[in-house]
C-alpha cells in the first residue's frame, strides 16, 4: 500500500507536467493547426536556464520566472519562423518546428554542455499512509491545477482568449472581423512556450534534464494531447495524468526502462481508437 | 462611400473579376446580382482585404464590414461573444465591445445571448452575422447572400432590419444576391455581374423591366413585386 501510494502520487505529479506540455501542444494546434515538434525543447530550455540562474545566485522565484520567460520567448521565435510568413503550408510549418527542435540541441549543448542538470525547489516530505511523499510533488500538482483554472478563465473571460478561440473555430471569419490569425498564432506559440517552460521548471527538481530530455517530454506531452485530438486542454490534463500514473506503476512494479514504450503503446492505442471512432462517424454520415 | 475602378482579381491564371467598376454613395442601398461563379464573393472578399487585386483600385470612405456568405460564425462561442468579436477593429474604445448596442437594433439576439451560435437556426445565425458586422460600426455593410438557404419569411424579416438600419443610421448597404427579386425590391440601384464583368447596371426598376434580366434572374416575370 505504501509503495502504491508513493507511485500514484509521483505519477500524478509527473503526469501534471506532461499535461502542461500537452496543453502547449493543444494551444498551438487549435489556433494554427501545426503540431509543434519543438514543444519538448521549451521545458528543457526552462530547466537549464533556471539551473544557471540559481547557480549565479539568483533567488528562487526570480530564477523560475526567467526560465519560463525564456521558454515563452523561444515559443515566440519558433512561431515567427514556422508561421510568420503568411501562407506557409501547415506541413512546412511542422517540418520547420522539427528542424528548430534539433537546432535547440546544438544551442543547449554550446551553452550548458551535455550533462544533465537539476536543482532543488521545495525540500522535505509529507507522510501519507506510511509513504514519504516529497513536497515537490504537491507543488507540481497544485501549480498545474491553478494553471489549468487560469487557462480556462483566460479563454472564457478575456477578449484575447476569445479571439484565440475564434481563430481556432473559423480563421476566415476571424480575418473578416479584423483578427489577424497569424498574430494570434504567434500568441499561441508564446503561450505554448510558457506552458512548456512551466512544466520544465517544475519537473527538473524531480527528473534532471539534459539537451535530449525533450524526446521523453515531447512524446509524453503529445500522447497526453492526443487524448482530446490535440484540441482540448482538459482532455490533455486527463491524458497526462493517466500516462504519468501508468509510467509510475510500470517503473515501480516492472522496470523503469519501459517508460518510453508505455508512452508509445498508449499513443498507438489512442490513435487507433480515435481513427476507429472517426471511421464509424464517417460511415454514419455517409 | 465606395468606389471600385477597373478591378481585376485572379486566382492563378483564372480571372475572377475583369475590370469591375461600381459606386455606392453614402447612405445608399445598392445590389450586386449575378449567378453562381460570377465573381460576387470574390469582389466582396477583395473589398474586405481577404483577397488582393491584380490591378485596378477601390476606395472605401469609412469602415466596411462584411456579412459573409454562409454566415461564418464562431459556432462554439456564444452569440454575445460572436458579437463582441465583431468590435475587434474598434480596439479599446469605451463601450465598443458591449453587445447591448446591437440588442437595441436586433432585439431577438438578446434572448439567445448565451446560446452557442452553432445551435441556432439558419435565420437566427444570419441575424447574428448581421449583428456581428454591425458591432464594427460600419459606414457600409457588404451583405453576401442574405437569403441563401433561408425561408422567405425569414428573409423578409432580415430585409426589413436592413432597411430600418439604412434609414435610421444611414448605413450604406452593398447587397450581393442571387435572388434578384429580393435585391431589386430592397435596393434603389443594382449592378449585374456575369463571368467577372458588369453586364448591366441601373435603377432596380429599370433592370426589373429589362427582358434579358427578367429572363435570366426573375423567371421571365417583369416588374418587381413586394416581399
Amino acid at each position: 500500500m505504501t509503495a502504491f501510494l508513493s507511485y500514484l502520487i509521483s505519477g500524478l505529479a509527473i503526469g501534471c507536467t506532461y499535461a502542461l506540455v500537452a496543453s502547449g501542444f493543444v494551444a498551438i494546434h487549435r489556433v494554427t493547426r501545426v503540431v509543434n515538434f519543438a514543444q519538448g525543447a521549451f521545458p528543457v530550455l526552462a530547466g537549464l536556464t533556471v539551473s544557471s540562474m540559481l547557480g549565479r545566485g539568483l533567488p528562487h522565484g526570480a530564477a523560475e520566472l526567467i526560465g519560463i520567460a525564456v521558454a515563452g520567448l523561444a515559443g515566440l521565435v519558433v512561431g515567427v519562423v514556422a508561421i510568420g510568413k503568411r501562407g506557409t503550408p501547415t506541413l512546412a510549418s511542422l517540418v520547420i518546428t522539427l528542424g528548430l527542435g534539433i537546432l535547440a540541441y546544438a544551442v543547449e549543448i554550446v551553452i550548458w554542455g551535455d550533462q544533465p542538470v537539476s536543482y532543488s525547489m521545495l525540500t522535505g516530505s509529507v507522510n501519507i499512509g506510511g509513504a514519504r511523499i516529497p513536497t515537490q510533488y504537491f507543488l507540481v500538482i497544485g501549480v498545474t491545477v491553478v494553471t489549468f483554472v487560469a487557462l480556462a478563465l483566460f479563454f472564457s473571460r478575456t477578449y484575447v482568449g476569445k479571439a484565440l478561440s475564434a481563430c481556432a473555430s473559423n480563421p476566415y471569419a476571424a480575418r473578416l472581423t479584423g483578427i489577424d490569425p497569424t498574430r494570434m498564432g504567434l500568441v499561441a506559440f508564446t503561450l505554448g512556450g510558457l506552458l512548456g517552460g512551466l512544466a520544465g521548471v517544475l519537473i527538473t527538481p524531480l527528473q534532471p534534464v539534459a539537451f535530449d530530455s525533450d524526446v521523453l517530454l515531447a512524446t509524453s506531452g503529445f500522447a497526453a494531447a492526443i487524448f482530446g485530438g490535440l484540441n482540448s486542454a482538459y482532455a490533455a490534463l486527463v491524458g497526462g495524468i493517466v500516462l504519468g500514473v501508468l509510467q509510475a506503476f510500470v517503473a515501480g512494479y516492472l522496470d523503469a526502462a519501459y517508460q518510453t514504450e508505455v508512452t508509445l503503446v498508449l499513443i498507438i492505442l489512442v490513435m487507433l481508437y480515435q481513427s476507429g471512432r472517426r471511421s464509424a462517424l464517417t460511415e454514419e454520415l455517409a | 462611400m465606395l468606389d471600385v475602378t477597373d478591378l481585376v482579381v485572379r486566382y492563378g491564371k483564372a480571372t475572377a473579376l475583369d475590370g469591375v467598376s461600381l459606386h455606392v454613395a453614402a447612405g445608399e442601398m445598392v445590389a450586386l446580382v449575378g449567378p453562381n461563379g460570377a465573381g460576387k464573393s470574390t469582389l466582396v472578399n477583395t473589398l474586405s482585404g481577404i483577397l488582393r487585386a491584380a490591378s485596378g483600385s477601390f476606395t472605401v470612405g469609412g469602415r466596411l464590414a462584411q456579412v459573409p456568405e454562409g454566415r461564418q460564425l464562431f459556432p462554439e462561442l456564444s452569440v454575445a461573444d460572436n458579437l463582441r468579436l465583431g468590435a475587434w477593429r474598434l480596439g479599446r474604445r469605451p463601450g465598443a465591445r458591449d453587445p447591448r448596442r446591437i440588442y437595441e437594433i436586433l432585439p431577438d439576439l438578446a434572448r439567445m445571448a448565451r446560446q452557442p451560435a452553432g445551435t441556432l437556426s439558419g435565420g437566427q445565425q444570419q441575424m447574428v452575422a448581421v449583428g456581428r458586422a454591425l458591432m464594427a460600426d460600419p459606414d457600409i455593410l457588404a451583405v453576401d447572400e442574405l437569403s441563401l438557404g433561408l425561408a422567405p419569411i425569414v428573409v423578409a424579416d432580415l430585409a426589413r432590419h436592413l432597411r430600418e438600419l439604412n434609414e435610421s443610421r444611414g448605413t450604406a448597404v452593398l447587397l450581393i444576391e442571387q435572388n434578384a427579386r429580393l435585391a431589386f425590391d430592397l435596393c434603389d440601384r443594382a449592378y449585374v455581374l456575369e463571368s467577372g464583368v458588369i453586364s448591366a447596371s441601373g435603377s432596380s426598376a429599370e433592370l426589373g423591366r429589362s427582358e434579358a434580366i427578367t429572363r435570366a434572374y426573375l423567371g421571365g416575370l417583369t416588374g418587381t413585386g413586394t416581399s
